[in-house]
């Protein structure tokens, strides 16, 4: 007889259905084995989270402050020099093309206390360096309170204290009219900077400018470091002629960095310790797809009758691995969920309490899901190969 | 209902009282082995429309083989099968699904509830497999339901009810789609005698109202009280009885 018959047809709704009667009516170990998911889904969210909201903090950092300032330094050391730049230096830098800025800075190997009383050597790690008066506009910094060193002042005994150094002084008011005992005088304290993030030495240093430390220190005024700024797009260029420019007959006794590295060097290190945590968190998330295809075998195992039942009532073998894997995906998606908002939430509490601006990348959302998604499948696969395998005669001798 | 056959009609026009459900000829079922099992060897078997019937014999006689054979659960190895006019070596493995989700209807000694559904629920998806969408099982489930005596038990968890309301929910879920044909495997098999009795009562009355019933069992007070009474032994059949009169053959 050659009839057709019309194929077994389960409905999407009833899939649904079937799929979810293992996860219900075993909640507690559905809960545990979507665990490791919501672990795994929920480092690589919370990692990949928090290292963009840094950056962007970072990024932001570095838009402020530019990264097109050069630093040159005399090299110290036997053989290398003697830590001092030639004296017409700062002007030989002035006239390459792209430079925009030029601001020197010279040690003038005087102390500051904050008064005379101040045991001489007690000096709190502070440097006295005589400076350009266009040094902080160079810097692109900013005055906490007070003025910086302006022309007006160019000879008077007034000083310029870096943000730490005002601190271990005891100066909190820039603008207030302190004075400190630098060298053997009494000098105004006229302003405080902020912090400097691209030169952390100019917080821990007293500032005066070079015709105040000519008359009051007694200091030649030979730069030990100059800053430069330049057009970007030179920024190389600049670099590279640099120490020719500045010590002709010696240009390996020049140091040329870009203040702006250390920064970005920061970023890169940070960048591997996130990756290393990313790999954690794969981890994390391989053995809570072990943890799911281990369940989901035992599950096949237990309910071996239902299988047999479900044959029975005209279950194909596709209908039978599809509520399997459709189980394994259900819980791969509900801990995956899971795992991004746990990682979400993270991020936002810790951006938050770093006061940093709070960014989830789409990535790390749609990634986690995604790879829930595929964990999810995988972990599934075999165990519904296996309940599609069990011959429904075996399946219904099972008491 | 919609047994949705397409194509022609499978067997020749017959009055439902003649019509034959099941048709097995000569057929033997062997398992490989050394030496090979011959669970079933040689059996014929008609079974028509209306028919309540008990294949009765010991353990190792080869019932439950042949309830799979005949339930299309496992195929033959020599011989020919008939269900509700469809020849099974004829059919794939996803057509033999179709089959049984549409012209048979089993009950078994674990009655095989699903935990966490409803009875009505569980007897809905007696027509799972159809495509009938939920809320027209449900329709039919409360039917069913109805005609086992378990209207009152409809929205109760089916796994918590007694041994009897269970394996009454079970054939409610048999009988729902109006199967060609319902196989009981030790229908009674895990019940205490009051329960398995009004379990029997119930299958008489549904027999009584047009249902083809084959029953299994290793029972010979069970088998004795109906009309028809196939005994097997080693595989074989070595007795067909039919009782005549009333509540007999029809």
């Amino acid at each position: 007889m050659n009839v057709s018959l019309e194929p077994s047809r389960l409905a999407p709704a009833d899939m649904m259905r079937a799929s979810l009667i293992g996860l219900r009516t075993r909640r507690l170990r559905s809960i545990l084995s979507g665990l490791g998911i919501v672990i795994g889904i929920a480092a690589m969210v919370g990692v990949l989270g928090l290292s963009e909201s840094s950056k962007s903090d970072l990024l932001a950092q570095l838009d402020q402050l530019g990264t097109n300032m050069l630093r040159i330094e005399a090299g110290t050391g036997i053989g290398i020099g003697t830590g001092e730049l030639p004296e017409d230096s700062i002007v030989m830098v002035d006239r390459v093309g792209p430079v925009e800025q030029v601001a020197s800075i010279s040690e003038t190997g005087a102390s500051v206390y904050r008064t005379d009383l101040v045991p001489t050597g007690q000096t709190g790690g502070i440097t006295v360096k005589a400076v350009d008066s266009n040094l902080l506009a160079t810097l692109q910094g900013q005055m906490a309170s007070g003025v910086f060193l302006d022309e007006a002042a160019s000879d008077l005994p007034v000083v310029v204290l870096g943000s730490v150094a005002a601190e271990r002084l005891g100066v909190t008011d820039g603008a207030g009219g302190t004075v400190v005992w630098l060298g053997d005088e009494w000098f105004s304290v006229v302003g405080v900077m902020d912090t400097l993030d691209l030169s952390p030495d100019l917080d821990r240093a007293a500032l005066v400018s070079y015709s105040t430390a000519e008359e009051f220190l007694d200091h030649g005024g030979v730069p030990s470091t100059i800053y430069v700024r330049s057009d970007p797009d030179d920024i190389d260029a600049v670099r590279s002629v640099l120490p020719a420019t500045v010590n002709p007959e010696s240009p390996d006794e020049v140091e040329v960095t870009r203040p702006s590295d250390a920064l970005e060097a920061k970023e890169a290190a940070d960048q591997a310790f996130t990756n290393l945590l990313l790999g954690l968190g794969a981890v994390a998330l391989l053995v809570g797809g072990v943890g799911i295809a281990n369940v989901m075998v035992i599950s096949v195992l237990e309910r071996r009758g239902e299988i047999g039942l479900r044959r029975a009532l005209g279950a194909t073998k596709g209908h039978i691995s599809i509520q399997f894997l459709g189980e394994s995906l259900i819980l791969a998606t509900l801990g995956g969920l899971g795992g991004v908002a746990l990682g979400s939430a993270v991020t936002a509490a810790y951006a938050w309490s770093q006061g940093w601006g709070i960014l989830i990348p789409t990535v790390a959302v749609v990634g986690g899901m995604a790879a829930a998604l595929i964990i999810g499948v995988i972990a599934g696969l075999y165990p519904a190969m296996r309940a599609a395998r069990v011959s429904p005669t075996e399946a219904l001798r099972t008491l | 209902m919609n047994h949705a056959v397409a194509g022609t009609a499978p067997t020749a026009p017959e009055t439902d009282d003649q019509r034959t459900v099941l048709a097995l000829t000569n057929v033997t079922k062997t398992y490989p082995g050394t030496p090979p099992v011959h669970a079933i060897r040689g059996v014929d078997l008609d079974i028509r429309s209306g028919e309540l019937v008990a294949i009765v014999g010991p353990s190792g006689s080869g019932k439950s083989t042949l309830l799979h054979v005949i339930g299309t659960l496992d195929r033959a190895t020599s011989g020919t099968v008939s269900v509700a006019g469809y020849d099974v070596d004829n059919l794939n493995d996803k057509q033999l699904s179709s089959l049984r989700s549409r012209h048979i209807g089993f009950v078994f000694q674990q009655f095989f509830l699903l935990a966490g559904e409803t009875a009505l629920d569980n007897v809905a998806d007696g027509l799972l497999y159809t495509g009938m969408a939920l809320g027209d099982r449900r329709l039919l489930a409360e039917q069913a339901l109805s005609q086992v005596g378990l209207s009152h038990r409809m929205s109760h968890e089916a796994t918590k009810l007694s041994g009897g309301e269970r394996q009454r929910v079970a054939i409610a879920r048999a009988l729902i789609g109006s199967p060609d044909i319902i196989l009981a495997d030790e229908p009674t098999g895990n019940l205490d005698s009051q329960s398995g009795k009004d379990v029997v009562r119930l299958i008489e009355d549904l027999n009584a109202n047009g249902t083809t019933i084959v029953v299994i069992t290793h029972d010979h007070e069970i088998a004795s009280r109906f009309p028809r009474r196939v005994s097997l032994l080693d595989g074989g059949v070595v007795e067909d009885t039919r009782m005549i009169g009333s509540g007999g053959f029809r």
